[in-house]
């Protein structure tokens, strides 16, 4: 089964303005979501928080009251070994396979480094990273 | 310097005989359209009701919105075989505003431009660079026509990239430049940049948006020039309705050509010389668009005293405009086609708002505009891809490059009853 | 069949022979007497205006070059008096300069006339809309086919470039008969209009298109009328002869240049000899009655030939083949003139690049599409996302400014576009016409 790699990223749009990043991360403390990872895209005047969350859900819903653009969007999350060469196995298995990496950030979890990939082709990134025997998170595996 | 000393200087009992002939056959070109015909039938009205000047009074408004309804060719009064030209400029909402001419009119308008740059003294040795847009907008062929029909040197150099404007301006020795007011500050400043000079530049006519004597005194002095205040509007044929005389203190409206009044723009009474108020012009030779008291928006007085060379009735430079019509570097907007624009893209929500600054002494107006949640993909692109849709959408529909911003849904303003949507920034000029 | 000046334009051979060679003699004299370049390019090449002594003795006269435009910027070349000139037009160069061209009254008169036989011949005259959809303003297209068009007493619609949803709606709530713009912007407006619901054939007046200013096939001809219902007319000229002034009559077999402004010969390009018609080579034109910028023997360097046979028309001004190509790596992108050496040349005034580039030119559905990829050098780096967007506008406002046309900008990475020994093939061209 591959779509249980398809990971539920959280996807809001905000303002490039002091105090919106704030707004929304005060929304996900009071209704108790905790953020695994998260990055900012800027683009002149806005920009898109991503984020991978315990509560999906329960973000989209708080946040949406409170006014914001919210959407889901699918990723991948790799697991890398935490030392040098790690991304550069996981980078060359998708590279080799000719699917494009349209952005891309990672964490350092507990027991391993992860990758947070959004790519062109998430059936086909899923299925060479395992055939090349990597290692892939399901949601209930972050953290 | 006079083009058409006859004209120029005609005054009292010769003036007013010409004007009341010309009236009346303005009043008869127009029953050829049938909005004027059943407007004046309504009211009893005919060429047979004028017996001076004055009686212009008796006649009813045209409005802006009118030409809007008889869109596109419901204004002409000639066949249009002979219309030579169209011309269009922006109307209140999604059409825009249809503007013929004969081979008569071409002719008129040019001599208008003529006399107007002569007047500001020009001559044939003169170089002229016309650095307005072409095409559509009455300005560029406007002024070019009649620069050449005084045969000088015109450089049809229309808008956008200063650096080779101001290469142009030397290599070519130009002498006189025709452009915004805004664009020529911003000539000056791109000129001390390049740390250069141009030395051959004597003569600015800058028009098309408002534009004050400070403005006039910087323009003047940093670029060593005299610059002269042009007014006109695409209705009554393009630029060159008025235009300021050496003297620099009112610009003379061509009275064998326009009609003019003051009036309350309220209550619509007219007002005496010295009085502030809306322009209301009436054109006198319009073969093809003759145009019955036709409301311009631009607020402004009748001067009293007579000007010491010799020409007829001068009113003040432009002070503001009794609607909400915007003009930014030049190009006339009204908040109305934002708005129709904006209605028409699904992916934004209906609220939106309008500022408008000034930078480097142009123009910008930026708008923000709520994103429609349902149209957020979650995608950087997306948003991206949007945006420029917006911002082309709306060139398209105003001519006019602007900056959108897409802001979080329920964030700008709400208002009740009258809505303030547009936030004007740029101060006095 | 309908002519402008019937007089001139079905005037027996032989005598529009004699008219050209009165012309040649007079326009070779006066430039011997007053013109210094080309005194001296005569004196260079030992002719004397007494050595033509009849009209095919043109051949004995020195060719004038694009460079010698650029070496003689702004008006070195310029043969009337300062106070005669009425106009300046300016083309892109291949360098930094462009190229800029004088008019009189009476070139302007004369590149009129041209244009009013060249309508009148494509069946367009008093109670034709004529839409002006090429540049307006310094570029030659607008202005001219407005001139053109007003000279035969059509009614005007001077909408210039862009906007073309705008454009659809004047055509069709304006009437439009008629269309002058370049033949891949007709193919567009007829792609635009299909996705409004607009049906050229339909729902407009449209009946005839002037298009030029960029290489088009008889291809496009046929698709145009299945399409639209439009008849194209290919059109003909360049800034330095004036600007577009030669078309297909209705016949639609070849441009006819009128003998009483022009001179068209085909030569061999590497030699320089020469060739009879019906050979293919490049395009040499004297424009006989030019008085601000005289052109004798200029080489256009465009690819045609000469169809000597009479046309069917009666029109007895001969005939070159549509153009089918250039003797130099010119592009040209939405009908502008865009030389590599000057996007080189603009790319190098940018301290943010390497100065590497490279070229693609691509048709994306109709229009032109030019992406030049460029070249961060190290030092320009940004972590921020903004500074890439804005060096990217930066390079983008640059090439628009200097090549008169909007291209696409790709930054590359340092080191990643193609270095090249000896000579540099930078440009890819995919289009195909
Ligand atoms: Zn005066
Ligand atoms: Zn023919």
């Amino acid at each position: 089964m591959q779509g249980e790699y398809i990971i539920k990223q959280i996807s809001i749009f905000s303002e490039n303005k002091p105090g919106r990043l704030a707004a929304i991360a005060e929304a996900l403390e009071k209704s108790n979501v905790n953020i695994y990872a998260f990055s900012i895209a800027e683009a002149n005047s806005f920009g898109v928080v991503r984020a991978l969350v315990d509560k999906p859900d329960d973000a989209r819903s708080v946040l949406e009251k409170l006014g914001f653009a919210v959407q889901f969007t699918d990723v991948i999350a790799v697991r890398m070994k935490d030392q040098p060469g790690g991304l550069h196995e996981v980078a060359q298995i998708l590279g080799d396979a000719g699917i494009n990496i349209e952005y891309a950030y990672a964490y350092s979890g507990r027991e391993a480094a992860v990758l947070i990939l959004r790519v062109s082709q998430a059936g086909e990134a899923i299925s060479k990273i395992q055939a090349a025997g990597g290692s892939l998170l399901r949601e209930s595996d972050l953290g | 310097m006079f083009w058409n000393k006859e004209m120029e200087t005609l005054r009292g009992k010769d003036l007013e005989e010409l004007q009341l002939k010309r009236l009346k056959w303005t009043i008869s070109q127009a029953e050829k359209v049938p909005f004027f015909k059943n407007k004046l039938r309504a009211e009893g009205l005919s060429a047979d009701s004028i017996h001076t000047p004055d009686d212009v009074r008796k006649l009813p408004f045209t409005y802006k919105t009118d030409l809007r309804e008889g869109y596109p060719f419901g204004f002409f009064a000639v066949p249009r075989r002979d219309i030579v030209r169209i011309h269009t400029t922006s109307g209140t909402t999604g059409k825009p505003t249809v503007v013929g001419y004969t081979r008569n009119d071409l002719a008129a308008w040019a001599d208008l431009i003529a006399r107007n740059l002569t007047m500001v003294g020009l001559t044939p040795e003169d170089t002229f660079q016309n650095a307005v847009n072409y095409g559509l907008f009455t300005g560029g062929l406007g002024f070019h026509y009649g620069a050449e029909l005084m045969g000088m040197m015109v450089i049809p150099s229309a808008t956008g990239n200063t650096k080779r404007q101001i290469e142009m301006i030397n290599d070519f020795g130009v002498t006189s430049i025709h452009c915004t007011p805004g664009y020529a500050l911003h000539i000056t400043e791109v000129v001390e940049q390049m740390g250069t000079s141009l030395p051959t530049l004597r003569i600015g006519v800058f028009g098309a948006e408002a534009w004050s004597e400070t403005m006039r005194q910087e323009l003047e002095s940093r670029l060593s020039i005299n610059a002269y205040d042009s007014y006109g509007m695409s209705e009554m044929f393009g630029p060159g309705v008025a235009f300021e005389c050496p003297e620099q203190n009112g610009l003379h409206i061509w009275e064998d050509c326009f009609l003019s009044e003051i009036i309350d723009p309220k209550t619509g009474e007219t007002l005496g010389p010295g009085e502030k108020g809306e322009l209301v012009i009436t054109s006198l030779s319009k073969e093809a668009m003759p145009l019955l008291r036709y409301r311009t928006g631009d607020i402004t007085m009748i001067l009293e005293d007579d000007c010491p060379c010799g020409r007829g009735r001068r009113i003040a430079r432009i002070m503001g405009r009794s609607d909400d019509m915007l003009v930014i570097r030049g190009i006339n907007v009204f908040p109305s086609q934002i708005e129709h624009v904006l209605l028409g893209i699904p992916e934004v929500g209906d609220q939106y708002m309008v500022y408008v600054d000034r930078k480097n002494h142009l123009d910008e107006m930026t708008i923000d505009v709520e994103m429609n949640r349902q149209a957020f993909s979650g995608e950087l692109d997306g948003l991206v891809g949007l945006q420029t849709m917006i911002s082309r959408k709306l060139h398209d529909a105003l001519s006019l490059r602007t900056t959108v911003r897409l802001v979080e849904p329920g964030s700008l303003p709400r208002f009740e009853g009258k809505a303030k949507r547009v936030v004007d920034r740029r101060g006095d000029l | 069949m309908h002519s402008w000046d019937p007089r001139i334009e079905e005037m027996p051979k032989a005598e529009l022979e004699k008219v050209q060679y009165r012309l040649l003699k007079t326009l070779v004299y006066r430039l011997y007497s007053f013109s210094d370049f080309y005194h001296a390019r005569m004196k260079e090449a030992k002719v004397h205006p007494d050595d033509i002594k009849t009209l095919a003795d043109i051949r004995l006269l020195p060719f004038m070059y694009k460079s010698d435009l650029r070496d003689n910027y702004p008006d070195k070349l310029f043969c009337a008096p300062q106070n005669d000139l009425v106009r300046y037009h300016v083309s892109s160069g291949t360098t930094g300069k462009p190229t800029v061209v004088g008019y009189t009254q009476k070139d302007l008169d004369l590149w009129t006339t041209s244009l009013a036989r060249a309508l009148t011949s494509c069946g367009i005259g008093k109670g034709d809309v004529i839409q002006v959809s090429y540049g307006y303003g310094l570029f030659t297209g607008g202005l001219g086919l407005h001139y053109g068009a007003e000279r035969i007493g059509a009614t005007v619609l001077p909408t210039s470039v862009g906007n073309t949803e705008r454009q659809i709606e004047l055509m069709q709530d304006l009437k439009a008969t008629a269309i002058a713009c370049t033949p891949s912007y007709l193919i567009h407006i007829g792609e635009a209009a299909e996705r409004m619901g607009v049906s050229i054939q339909k729902d407009t007046q449209l009946r005839s298109a002037i298009i030029g200013a960029e290489p088009w096939s008889e291809t496009m001809r046929t698709r145009i009328y299945e399409t639209m219902g439009v008849r194209a007319y290919d059109i003909y000229g360049t800034s330095e002869i004036s600007g577009p002034m030669f078309s297909e009559c209705s016949e639609q077999k070849g441009i006819h240049i009128w003998g009483d402004i022009a001179i068209p010969e085909i030569i061999d390009p590497e030699t320089g000899e020469p060739l009879p018609p019906g050979e293919h080579g490049e395009l040499v034109m004297t424009v006989l009655q030019k008085e601000a910028l005289p052109m004798i023997r200029y080489r256009i360097g465009d690819l045609t030939q000469i169809l000597d046979e009479p046309c069917p028309c009666g029109r007895t001004h001969p005939r070159i083949q549509r153009i089918s190509g250039r003797v130099d790596d010119m592009l040209i992108i939405r009908g502008i003139n865009v030389f590599p050496s000057a996007v080189e040349h603009a790319i190098l005034s940018i301290p943010e690049l390497s100065g590497h580039f490279m070229i693609e030119v691509d048709r994306k559905g109709s229009l032109d599409d030019m992406l030049v990829r460029v070249e961060m050098a190290p030092e320009a780096l940004s972590d921020k996302i903004n500074d890439l967007i804005n060096i990217k506008r930066k390079v983008e406002h640059t090439l628009k400014n200097a090549l008169n046309v909007a291209v696409q900008v790709d930054l590359s990475e340092p080191g990643s576009l193609p270095r090249f020994e000896g000579k540099a093939k930078r440009v890819i061209d995919r289009r195909v016409f």
